[in-house]
């Protein structure tokens, strides 16, 4: 199986082969590429990147992120929660505006700022 | 009249970073933007991946933008907001013609810092015949009308061109519910990096089609359709291949052109392949000494991190002429050969002794590819396992004082 990290510029193409009950992975060009990799075969994440709906006039969206990655199958679940929310007052980036969102212990904090 | 060392046009990422080199050097700096707030198109870019080189962590472009508008803050760094520059004239100094809600000024400076980023092109909309209907943006339109303002471009999206922020939108607009049929290319290769091929595309099953076009839009008030044919490598259509495919907006991502209208008003060539100036290693013009270039505005960069390095040489070289008032640049022309896409800095400042950064591209895929670079009768070999035109190369060279450089890549 082949797969391109995605955790750097570098892009590595990787070469994933299973020989017993071991995943043989080659290309990576340092060790991030290998745990890209194991963890895509178990457990697929991203971090989503995303923006809020705010109160404010120049400023109407806000950007915010999850601050770990959520397994890839509860994205969807995820953007529907953060579209629901509306932010009413100033607050510094990095704020938190959701708290373990969808129950997966990550929580969803704002990437900018409002002036 | 107000009077400057360095004025920098464009308070993006390479600007914010000149800006900050030019104050640690102990110059005086200008930074001129024309919109409210600094950070140029990072402010719209809220997804992540910037600055894995230079912070070694994966921020968002508002994060990036926001480190270095944190650091600008407290120096003594002038910002003028919501202001453009529309002329430059030369005589001794420069003089910037600015325009803002208080009026028309000059500003005289010893040295220009361009950091004008970049644009879109566009011309690919030249196909369109007839009826203009409403529903095609530019990909970095529909990113500022999503990101920004909060409005979603469409329901059911077709993406032309395969550039990292047609991609990028792809996966935006499919998180906001959009359904976003395809993105089709018509070179044989991608143009984006094969990171956004993957993780925007390919997470969300978006289909990628290379050697296909769009050859006809339907609809009046609004698209309706689009007709789409495969090519082949001379990009001709090929008879037959035709398909209509329903969708009520047309995403254009056929790349970006640095912006230098300013540049070529004050009489400066442009390198049809990098479509920015030709500079030297302290990237300042090679025709108009004084001038610096840096960023997207002296060729497209993929990645932040290598824009706001150009934005610190050229403020670190911008106060070294002013400091020492050297005039005679002397150049070598830095030798190519044809796979090269092309090269950054094309010429080498014969005097330097400092280690240069270059910044290349080549012109097609190749494997295991070997660049030669011959200083004088000196060989260096450098070896890549993968180089594509969609990925730049950096490059670091020492000892180049007084040598003639050429490199070959094959
Ligand atoms: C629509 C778009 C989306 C992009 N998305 C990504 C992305 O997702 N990821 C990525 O890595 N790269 C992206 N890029 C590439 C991006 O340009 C670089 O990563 C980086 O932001 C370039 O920095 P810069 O400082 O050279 O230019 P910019 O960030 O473009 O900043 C240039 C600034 O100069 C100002 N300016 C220009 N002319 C004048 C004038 N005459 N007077 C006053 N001010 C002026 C502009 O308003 C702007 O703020 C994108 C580019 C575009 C055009």
């Amino acid at each position: 199986m082949k797969l391109t990290c995605i955790v750097c510029p570098n892009s590595c193409e990787l070469n994933i082969e299973k020989e017993k009950n071991e995943y043989i992975i080659t290309g990576n060009k340092c060790k991030r590429g290998y745990y890209f990799a194991l963890n895509e075969l178990k457990d697929p994440r991203r971090t989503i990147c995303t923006t809020i709906k705010t109160i404010f006039k120049d400023k109407p969206r806000l950007s915010v992120k999850t601050n770990s990655e959520v397994p890839k199958n509860k994205i969807f679940e995820i953007m529907q929660n953060i579209n629901k929310f509306i932010l009413k007052e100033k607050i510094e980036p990095g704020s938190i505006v959701l708290k373990n969102v969808c129950n997966t212990g990550v929580d969803i904090i704002t990437t900018d700022e409002i002036e | 009249m107000k009077e400057y060392e360095v004025i920098i046009i464009g308070g993006g990422p390479a600007g914010m970073a000149a800006a900050l080199k030019v104050n640690n050097e102990g110059c005086k700096a200008l930074i001129i933007e024309r919109e409210e707030r600094l950070g140029g198109i990072l402010k719209q870019c809220i997804h992540d991946g910037f600055g894995v080189l230079k912070f070694n962590e994966r921020l968002t472009g508002p994060e990036y933008a926001l480190k270095y508008k944190n650091i600008i803050k407290n120096k003594d760094i002038d910002i003028l907001l919501k202001t453009f520059v529309i002329e430059i004239k030369k005589d001794k100094d420069f003089h910037i013609k600015i325009i803002n809600e208080n009026g028309i000024h000059i500003l005289k400076t010893k040295t220009v810092i361009f950091s004008t980023g970049c644009r879109e092109r566009t011309s690919k909309q030249i196909f369109i015949q007839g009826e203009r209907p409403a529903g095609i943006y530019n990909a970095g339109t529909a990113q500022y009308m999503t990101n920004i303002m909060g409005f979603m471009p469409g329901k059911n999206c077709i993406i032309l061109g395969s550039g990292d922020i047609g991609l990028i939108m792809a996966r935006r607009l499919t998180l906001e519910g959009a359904k976003v049929l395809g993105v089709y290319e018509i070179k044989d290769t991608p143009s984006g990096l094969t990171r956004n091929i993957r993780q925007c595309l390919y997470d969300y099953d978006i289909p990628l089609y290379l050697s296909h076009s769009i050859t006809k839009i339907f609809g009046k008030e609004r698209i309706e359709a689009v007709e789409i044919s495969k090519v082949n490598k001379n990009y001709e259509l090929i008879e037959n291949s035709k398909k209509i495919i329903k969708c009520d907006t047309l995403i254009l991502s056929v790349g970006l052109i640095p912006e230098n209208e300013l540049l070529e008003d004050l009489g400066i060539t442009i390198d049809k392949k990098t479509n920015g100036a030709f500079v030297d290693n302290d990237f300042m013009s090679v025709e108009i000494p004084g001038i610096f270039i840096c960023g997207n505005a002296l060729h497209v960069n993929d990645l932040v991190d290598y824009v706001s390095e150009s934005g610190e040489i050229a403020g670190k070289k911008a106060c070294e002429y002013i400091k020492n008032k050297k005039t005679n640049n002397k150049n070598t022309k830095v030798d190519i050969n044809e796979n090269f896409l092309y090269i950054v800095p094309q010429y080498i400042n014969e005097n330097s002794n400092d280690e240069i950064i270059f910044y290349f591209r080549s012109k097609k895929r190749f494997e295991n590819a070997k660049l030669k670079i011959f200083l004088d009768d000196k060989i260096v070999e450098k070896n890549y396992n993968k180089l594509i035109p969609a990925e730049m190369e950096k490059l670091t060279i020492k000892n180049i004082k007084n040598k003639k450089i050429s490199m070959i890549l094959e």
